[in-house]
């Protein structure tokens, strides 16, 4: 049995990252470094207006005053900001038509990485943005989207298309001394998506962007904006690879959405950069600031996450709850294995009045990773009658792996009520032998109760996604989940 | 004045006296102490008072219990000379072996400790560390380090006196010892408590040590206790702090678990201007069982911070975190919780709770549980939870023609309950549950003395019934 269970975990934590795999496309880079003139070109590239120039001086000037952050129970190695190339993308041939123009390597990639943009867009309807390094390659879908009135594309484009929009809400959620990372976000981002829902609309499919580091020694430091006017719903995907290396390499990103009066986004994350191989070297470092803001009545925001990947993760979707009766949620399932290290959790912040708010964690933790919650909920003095409900389970697979839970709860306000659990153990006894009783082996066993585990969160994903999301999860988990 | 200047005005001024007086308030020390009473001055002079910078005293604000003009209390003389004088707490009918403190140094026994015909020895403790100078320094300093918090420095640099029990193998005190301490002074005194408890192998002891002013000054105490639990030992701690609205009371407890060992540690918290208890406990033989509970009632502008660390250090031992607290008016309450359990400490059971009842938007309750766990085959959770009286409840008795106050008061009772009824000595229970009563219905405001009349336990509960209701 003892045996057994070290062999499954020996599987488990040997089991291979599929995406390993490097493109050979052109590429078009920058010198390596970051400074003013770094910056300067960055903005130049992209051709960009004078506000967001300054917008980047500003974020800039505020990184140089600020520290590596150290206060998560992570151990991260110095990273040295001036051996990593900032700006990294597959050389343009010409402006893309069609997505027969797109470069056939460039498809085969996303092929391979199961994320066909050709039949995704035949098939299951959901719109994708696929970002290569620093910039959106492809966004299809869009023509579309926009006989609804709907906005779409890749932030560059929304930067020369919507300049108001992007004036108005960018840094709105999460400003640019937010933290260490978001005023390097601000400074150098490259590109990500944008996404405008206009009132009353309900988007008719699912939106995905797809993030692909591809170049050697390259950042990645995309932007997400979402904006969901009064009334109107979208449910939103984003997924993410790398191709295995031995160096780390760093992802820093901001997403920002904000809900207007009545409005609902869905956000979903199916996270799986290259971790690291058995002895935790390589990886990418997915140090990431999401942040929602329910500025309206009775908005809603719903983050997913799958966080199976990255040597490092430092990443914590939170919401303001501003808009009275709104609400917000955090379903999170975060797997770390070999020498893996994750930080995450969430922070509800409850400002309006009857507000709600959910948090379900549940961390698995292998091999010699480890795997921590920290979560702050506060209750401010004006969010009457506001409710949170917190619970973040740990399991423990193998002995030489940590589980943590640094929640912090604040209240001010006496007619909420807060609530919080979490337990840590790894997989009861009673329950495996209830299944092997049963004829089940001990592997498909283990296998069962993990996805029984995580079940409460992946339910919440979209159907396409959580399909990606289990078969995620059956790798991660390989040898072990039936 | 900035924070960081008020606290470095203070360590220097304290680093003077500590210089200036050192013949006087170490005269009587053994050179052991001497030693380690300079290298303690030394780690303080380098690291100070906490700031708020540091992640474990990001709550608790000491800018302005620093800014105060502190007098620190280097002779043992005492004002007035019989004890019984101004001062008489005792539990009514408790039958305990009573020793006191009055502003950081003993009473009793400042000679030569008692020894007891089972061999418990109880006293000073700067008489013992020259009458059994091999077992204070067995023990002395071990369970605590000075690097960790610049006011276990202090303590350990300028200490003036505290109580040193030790209990032989086998030996069951079956006498309760009562260790009470008490501020009587027209000055801003500074306190700095040393306590020591070493328990033998399968000892049994149950004390209780109780905080009390009588002079409502801005007193500051700075207590740091060491208890060292050898294996199959029991020891049964409870902790009073009921003090005035300006005191200020900072304590840090260390609690050495051996083998089969059993701890119970109940703290209750009725009054204090600003409470810090740093609770340690490290379960380092296999079977041992900590049980830490604890209560606070805060209102006005009171603060309390509760820190609670289990360090699950080997396999198969036991612990249960539970605090609960009531928070009023404008107060504020912290609690921190951090179960340790270290790799291989397999089979462990670990189980932290904490509930709070609001009354007030203007009262804060911050709590922080937090579990860190680096094995497999263990079973730890936590609960947090901070609300309100149920409404249900509530309604449920008023309907029955109870009026809201004691309704309300009821359920707050129960809440309590918990806490209360977990004190095994039926007398300090009795008294606990009486003061939890007054406290709540708000008469017992500040220092409580029994001498005056109103702790009669055999007043019952008086309740108004509403007879409109009915």
């Amino acid at each position: 049995m003892a045996k057994d269970e070290d062999k499954i975990i020996g599987d488990l934590t040997s089991s291979d990252y599929k995406y390993g795999f490097t493109t050979d496309i052109e590429m078009e880079f920058i010198p390596k470094g970051l400074n003013e003139d770094i910056v300067r070109l960055i903005s130049q590239k992209k051709n960009e207006p004078e506000f967001l120039l300054e917008y980047r001086l500003k974020a800039y000037k505020k990184w140089l005053t600020m520290e590596m952050p150290d206060w998560g129970h992570l151990n991260i190695p110095e990273i040295d900001f001036n051996e990593i190339i900032f700006y990294a993308a597959p050389k343009k041939k010409k402006e893309l038509e069609s997505l027969d123009e797109v470069d056939p390597e460039l498809l085969d990639t996303f092929n391979k990485l199961g994320i066909s943009l050709e039949e995704q867009k035949a098939l299951s309807g959901v719109a994708v943005d696929a970002v290569i390094d620093s910039v959106s390659v492809k966004t299809t879908f869009s023509d579309t989207l926009a006989k609804q009135g709907i906005i779409f594309m890749s932030f560059s484009e929304a930067v020369q298309e919507h300049p108001e929009l992007i004036k108005k809400y960018l840094g709105s959620v999460v400003p640019i001394g937010d933290n260490y990372f978001t005023a390097l976000n601000s400074a150098v981002f490259s590109d990500g998506s944008f996404c405008y829902i206009p009132k009353g609309v309900r988007c008719p499919v699912e939106l995905s962007t797809y993030f692909r580091i591809n170049a050697a020694n390259t950042g990645q430091f995309e932007r997400t904006l979402i904006v969901a006017d009064e009334g109107s719903y979208v449910s939103y995907l984003e997924g993410c690879t790398a191709p295995q290396r031995d160096e780390n390499q760093l992802h820093a990103a901001i997403v920002e959405i904000i809900t207007h009066k009545d409005a609902e986004v869905k956000y979903s994350t199916v996270q799986n950069w290259y971790p690291g191989n058995k002895e935790g070297k390589g990886g990418i470092f997915n140090f990431v600031t999401k942040r929602g803001l329910c500025e309206g009545d009775n908005s809603k925001i719903s983050w997913t996450q799958v966080e199976t990947g990255s040597a490092i993760t430092w990443k914590y979707p939170s919401c303001i709850l501003k808009g009275n009766h709104s609400v917000a949620e955090f379903y999170s399932v975060a797997v770390t294995n070999n020498f893996q290290q994750a930080d995450t959790g969430s922070k509800m912040i409850h400002l309006g009045k009857n507000t709600k708010s959910t948090i379900i964690s549940k961390g698995i933790s292998a091999g010699k990773s480890h795997n921590s919650y920290r979560g702050l909920v506060k209750i401010n003095s004006s969010a009457e009658n506001s409710r949170n409900f917190s619970q973040c389970d740990s399991l423990l697979m193998g002995d030489r792996c940590g589980a943590h839970t640094f929640p912090y709860i604040e209240t001010n306000n006496p007619s909420s009520i807060v609530e919080h659990e979490a337990t840590t153990s790894k997989i009861s006894e009673e329950q495996l032998f209830y299944c092997q009783q049963r004829g089940i082996s001990n592997e498909k066993a283990i296998g069962l109760i993990v996805n029984g585990y995580a079940k409460e969160v992946l339910n919440q994903l979209p159907m396409e996604f959580a399909a990606e999301a289990q078969k995620l999860l059956s790798i991660s988990l390989e040898g072990s989940v039936g | 004045m900035k924070t960081k200047e008020i606290a470095i005005n203070l360590k220097n001024e304290l680093l003077n006296q500590f210089e200036q007086h050192f013949d006087v308030f170490a005269s009587a020390n053994s050179d052991f102490v001497k030693d380690r009473r300079r290298k303690a001055a030394k780690i303080f002079k380098e690291i100070g008072f906490p700031s708020r910078n540091l992640e474990s005293w990001r709550k608790t604000d000491l800018t302005k219990v620093l800014s105060k003009d502190y007098a620190l209390n280097l002779s043992s003389k005492l004002e007035k000379n019989n004890i019984h004088d101004f001062f008489s707490c005792e539990i009514n009918q408790f039958d305990t072996d009573l020793y006191t403190q009055v502003n950081g140094w003993c009473v009793e026994k400042q000679e030569s400790p008692k020894v007891y015909e089972n061999g418990c020895i109880v006293g000073s403790i700067k008489a013992a560390m020259h009458q059994y100078p091999e077992l204070f320094e067995k023990h002395y300093g071990k369970y605590v380090t000075n690097e960790k918090n610049g006011l276990i420095a202090l303590n350990s640099a300028i200490f003036s006196d505290g109580y040193f029990i030790y209990i032989p193998d086998g030996v069951d005190q079956d006498r309760t010892l009562q260790m009470v301490n008490i501020i009587n002074s027209k000055k801003h005194e500074f306190v700095n408590a040393r306590n020591l408890v070493i328990l033998g192998k399968n000892a049994r002891l149950k004390l209780v040590h109780c905080d009390d002013s009588i002079e409502f000054k801005n007193s500051l105490i700075n207590s740091v206790t060491e208890v060292f639990i050898d294996s199959g030992a029991k020891l049964d701690y409870y902790k009073l702090q009921n003090k005035d609205e300006e005191a200020v009371i900072l304590t840090n407890t260390f609690f050495h678990q051996e083998a089969d060992s059993s701890l119970m540690s109940n703290t209750l918290i009725l009054n204090g201007g600003l409470v810090r208890n740093d609770i340690n406990v490290l379960l380092n033989g296999r079977g041992a069982n900590a049980d830490v509970v604890g209560l606070y009632l805060v209102d006005g502008k009171q603060f309390v911070d509760n820190h609670i660390y289990i360090d699950h250090a080997v396999s198969n031992c036991t612990s249960n975190t539970t605090f609960k607290g009531i928070a009023d008016d404008e107060a504020r309450s912290v609690f921190n919780g951090h179960v340790l359990v270290r790799q291989d400490a397999q089979q462990t059971l670990a189980f932290q709770n904490n509930h709070n009842i609001q009354l007030t938007n203007t009262s804060k309750i911050d709590t922080h549980p937090f579990l860190e766990i680096y094995a497999d085959d263990v079973k730890c959770s936590h609960g947090a939870t901070v609300g309100q009286l149920d409404k249900e409840a509530l309604f449920y008795i008023m309907q029955r023609g109870i009026c809201e106050r004691n309704a309300k008061m009821l359920l707050m009772l129960a809440f309590v309950g918990e806490i209360v009824n977990k004190i095994s000595l039926p007398t300090v229970q009795e008294y606990s549950h009486d003061l939890v009563t007054r406290r709540l219905k708000g008469e017992l405001s500040a220092c409580d003395q029994c001498s005056i009349e109103c702790a009669d336990p055999d007043k019952p509960l008086v309740f108004e019934i509403d007879m409109s209701k009915v």
